[in-house]
């Protein structure tokens, strides 16, 4: 199979049907009275992985790491650790630490005694403790303010705190909980990649839940989707952008046009979807039979738009400009096609200006090639 | 093991204040119930029957049956009971309405005061709290005597000639109950007002309301459980007060909680003061219903 | 906001204030009148300061109140206490309607029903009213206002700071007295000062829990009262008030200056 995406991957325990999964959740269900959080869920997280649970609010993603936590347990399934099972330990007794999306750090204590709570706990000698949060206090460069109180230092500070305690005792695992939903744009960029490299630095495992696919897409190996308390998807975020594996999901991340029809013709690997009034040529159709009903997906920036007709193309289809929307690095182009449907086309502003400007209610061709969408039947 | 301490400190902490309020709370009320079914004795305790289990199960039975509902008709056929009730729960009416009255513009001004002075405010509020109840109500004695300041100041200005007799009037009592509440009516009326984002005024102001208008449709409706909670924390207590009554409004006053204390400590009448408690009590069920109502649903929404 | 502060709210908060506080200022101003006529002022005097402290009833009074007060207000916190954490922690146990409701029902019960009720309970069972009795009294009501403080609080608390202390390794019981306890230590501090208030100024529910040999300083001057005002009385009132006053001045001052300070560290925060 053809790599998606301009990465290479040197990590990628799950290709390997050899390698011991390190988390597993088996068939786990949690309700809470009626509602049902998680649904029968089945995941398997690897080691050293950095994992993103990726689903909107109330999806059942926090309540997948606080059961792994030990604040929940679940109603039914399994969750082991290592090939440990994890029920019935309490938290205290866990080998995962977890970054709390409010932070959580102590009010009533310096920032030192913060990060030292949990090896006290331990019964650490009181030399190492120190030697330890000295290290941990470099780690995230804030030696200098390791007798503040969490309320004088600044939301960065107080996030690089919160890790710093998490990860001082070592756990085997890291959970994280909208680790940088509490920050501002810019500090959160910086933020994304000192995470992975302290992830990579201490060689452990991260679980992060976030609801910013930006966010998951940057840091995770592995993105799994949750919708309403189950997976819809687990994959590197190149496989889920570029071949999605149901509507919900591409529709979920990222920006897409679908085109809901079926498939009118096969030959060999390509086949021929009709939606509407138009006719699309595909690659991407696999083994799916003629008269399935599917939807046809894609990208906007994969479909190039001007104003003259394209001499060559798989799918040259036209329509008139809707709407225009400029974004400075690129602009989004709106093209009503002949049987109505709209679709969104963007181009990337190399160029200063262009030769070829559009404008509204403008007719304009729109093409693509016959591998550059997917065709789902979920 | 370990999660057998962690059970037993569980239930330590509901059962031992549980307990403690079954005990000194609940229980008493019940004493209380039951003695205002009994007679008055010339005896300590002044009352039969005596519940004892001394002489067997048998005779607690017969003693049952010494119970009787004679304190509760003779509630009913002195008026001087029932104007008792009356009269407390009209004084009480109309002091809470005079608290509101007062209260209201003092929590508005300090809900729209610079928000730097307003803690400074809200303590100036509380601090008559922690000076004596009695303290303050004794104050007062010295201010509405006939030869008391306010009718020094107010002959001495030329605006009357005759001294004014305030006190041992209902008007004195209304005074205190109004000064020695406030505090009760303006904390939550500031707490509700000050919550209030003043934009809405604005934009009441705005469609087209008048300053007045935009009040009554908009600043009172949305204050409105901050008045309720308010004046039932004036009325409830004001409807048993006794210290008030007792030192401002004289001998000629009647008020349920000063008829009690008399027939209690004077009259040595511990059945028919049981009996007035009972009623009170049912009295203020409704209201304090209310009350509990408004505390949990603050509770809620504070969660 | 200022612009909006009219004449007429500052009108309404000078009023307001003036009538919270003029009584007791004529009040303190008349503790120093040389004249037995309490209205009438005939030159400044210390001399019912000095026949206060000759007078050893009142002295024994006041010991009296305040040890009842230091007693039932360190019970009343810890009972206290407990309950708020009964009813925020566990939502659901049995009977905790009934539970919730005998503590919120003693903030609006009449005095005159609690001191009956509870004076009937001590009869009953054979306890002698006195000291002991007293001091139950006033556990009973104040720990009920505790609860009420206390609970504010821990509605606010964020749980998942003890979350986060149980994920470092620490057992509930260390959690509690690790993390929850000094966090909602100043709610339990003001929660003992409201008590020790209520305990020193209740009059009805001490006429009722006390025997002879505990009398407490509300119930004499309530007595002296009763027989017509006195300079001296006025004397004892200052020096309570003095007390409260001294006590909440240093109090507020003090949680100032940490304002100030956490300001002053907040805006270091946020230059770096």
């Amino acid at each position: 199979m053809k790599s998606l995406g301009n990465i290479r991957r040197e990590f990628a325990p799950w290709n390997n049907p050899d390698a011991k999964p390190y988390i597993q959740f088996k068939n786990v269900t949690k309700q809470f009275g009626d509602f049902t959080a998680v649904n029968n869920l089945s995941l398997s997280i690897y080691e050293r992985e950095f994992f993103a649970l990726l689903g909107a609010s109330g999806c059942g993603k926090s309540t997948l790491l606080r059961m792994l936590a030990g604040f929940e347990e679940p109603t039914s399934g399994q969750i082991l650790l290592d090939g440990q099972d994890l029920r019935g330990i309490p938290p205290y007794r866990r080998p995962v630490n977890m970054m709390f999306q409010s932070y959580a750090l102590f009010p009533h204590m310096t920032v030192e005694q913060n990060i030292a709570f949990g090896l006290k706990q331990d019964g650490m000698a009181k030399a190492d403790i120190e030697k330890r949060v000295a290290e941990m206090l470099k780690l995230v460069k804030l030696s200098q303010f390791a007798k503040r109180k969490p309320h004088q230092l600044s939301g960065g500070q107080r996030q690089r705190v919160a890790l710093a305690r998490a990860v001082a005792k070592r756990p085997k695992v890291l959970l994280l909980d909208e680790p940088l939903g509490a920050l501002d744009k810019k500090l959160r960029e910086e933020t994304q990649f000192e995470l992975m490299d302290l992830q990579q630095t201490l060689g452990l495992t991260f679980v992060v839940v976030t609801h910013d696919q930006e966010e998951a897409m940057t840091m995770a190996d592995r993105i799994a989707i949750i919708d309403k308390g189950e997976v819809m998807q687990v994959a590197t975020p190149a496989e889920v952008y570029e071949a999605p594996g149901s509507r919900f999901v591409a529709d979920f991340v990222g920006n897409i046009n679908t085109f809901e029809g079926k498939v009118a013709d096969r030959n060999g690997a390509g086949a021929t979807i009709s939606s509407a009034d138009l006719l699309i040529r595909t690659s991407n159709a696999g083994e799916i039979p003629v008269g399935t009903e599917v939807a046809f997906a894609i990208r906007p920036e994969k479909i190039k738009v001007s104003s003259k007709r394209p001499e060559t193309g798989d799918n040259v289809m036209e329509g008139e400009v809707y709407d225009i929307a400029y974004l400075g690095d690129m602009t989004i182009f709106h093209v009503k096609l002949g049987d109505g449907q709209v679709v969104k086309a963007s181009s990337l502003n190399a160029t200063r200006a262009t030769d070829d400007p559009l404008s509204w209610d403008d007719k304009a061709w729109i093409s693509f090639r016959q591998d550059a969408g997917v065709v789902l039947t979920r | 093991m370990k999660g057998l301490v962690a059970a037993v400190t569980n239930r330590l902490v509901i059962l031992v204040p549980y307990v403690w309020l079954l005990v000194f709370f609940l229980v008493p009320f019940l004493i209380v119930f039951k003695i205002s079914l009994s007679t008055t004795a010339i005896a300590m305790p002044p009352y039969t029957p005596v519940l004892t289990l001394q002489d067997g199960l048998s005779a607690l039975w017969a003693q049952f049956g010494e119970f009787s509902f004679d304190n509760y008709l003779w509630l009913t056929e002195d008026p001087l009971y029932f104007n008792a009730y009356l009269s407390s729960v009209v004084i009480a009416g109309i002091s809470t309405f005079l608290t509101l009255l007062v209260g209201y513009p003092i929590a508005y001004g300090m809900a729209r005061a610079p928000a730097t002075i307003r803690p400074t405010l809200l303590m100036l509020v509380i601090l008559p709290f922690w000076t004596s109840f009695l303290i303050r109500v004794y104050a007062w004695i010295g201010i509405l005597k006939p030869e008391g300041l306010l009718n020094q100041v107010l002959l001495a200005t030329g605006i009357i000639d005759q001294p004014l007799v305030i006190l041992n009037t209902h008007s004195a009592i209304f005074i205190g109950i109004v000064y020695s509440y406030l505090p009760f009516m303006i904390l939550p009326l500031y707490s509700a007002l000050e919550k209030m984002d003043f934009s809405l005024i604005e934009a009441a102001q705005d469609l087209g309301c008048t300053p007045v208008g935009a009040f009554w449709k908009v600043t009172f409706p949305l204050s409105l459980p901050g008045v309720i909670a308010g004046c039932l924390l004036v009325f409830i207590p004001a409807v048993g007060e006794f210290v008030i009554p007792d030192l401002l409004g004289g001998s000629q006053t009647l008020m349920i909680g000063k008829t009690l204390w008399n027939e209690f400590f004077a009259n040595r009448d511990w059945p028919v003061s049981s009996a007035v408690a009972v009623i009170l009590l049912l009295l203020l069920v409704v209201p304090i219903m209310f009350f509990q109502q408004a505390q949990a649903r603050a509770q809620e929404e504070g969660r | 906001m200022n612009a909006s502060w009219s004449r007429f709210n500052i009108s309404a908060i000078v009023l307001g204030f003036a009538f919270l506080y003029l009584p007791i200022v004529l009040l303190v101003i008349f503790s120093f009148n040389e004249s037995k006529l309490v209205t009438v002022w005939g030159g400044f005097s210390t001399k019912w300061y000095v026949s206060l402290f000759h007078n050893q009833g009142l002295m024994d009074a006041a010991w009296v109140t305040i040890r009842v007060g230091l007693i039932s207000a360190t019970l009343a916190t810890v009972l206290g206490t407990l309950a708020a954490l009964a009813l925020t922690r566990y939502t659901r146990f049995r009977g905790r309607v009934l539970f919730s409701g005998m503590v919120f029902a003693p903030l609006v019960m009449p005095e005159v029903i609690t001191g009956l009720s509870l004076l009937l309970l001590f009869v009953a069972v054979g306890l002698d009213r006195g000291f002991f009795t007293l001091t139950l009294a006033h556990v009973t009501f104040s720990m009920c206002f505790v609860a009420v403080v206390v609970q504010s609080r821990l509605v606010t608390f964020d749980r998942s700071l003890e979350e986060a202390a149980m994920d470092l390794g620490a057992p509930p019981v260390k959690t509690f007295f690790q993390i929850t306890l000094p966090v909602i230590l100043p709610a339990i501090i003001s929660g003992w000062m409201l008590a020790f208030t209520l305990s020193i100024d209740d009059l009805v529910i001490s006429s009722f829990a006390s025997g002879p040999g505990a009398t407490t300083l509300p119930m004499k001057i309530y007595s002296q009262v009763r027989l017509g005002v006195t300079p001296e009385i006025n004397a004892a009132c200052t020096i309570l008030i003095g007390i409260v006053a001294v006590g909440v001045i240093a109090a507020s001052l003090v949680n100032k200056r940490r304002e100030v300070q956490r300001l002053r560290d907040e805006q270091a925060a946020q230059r770096g």
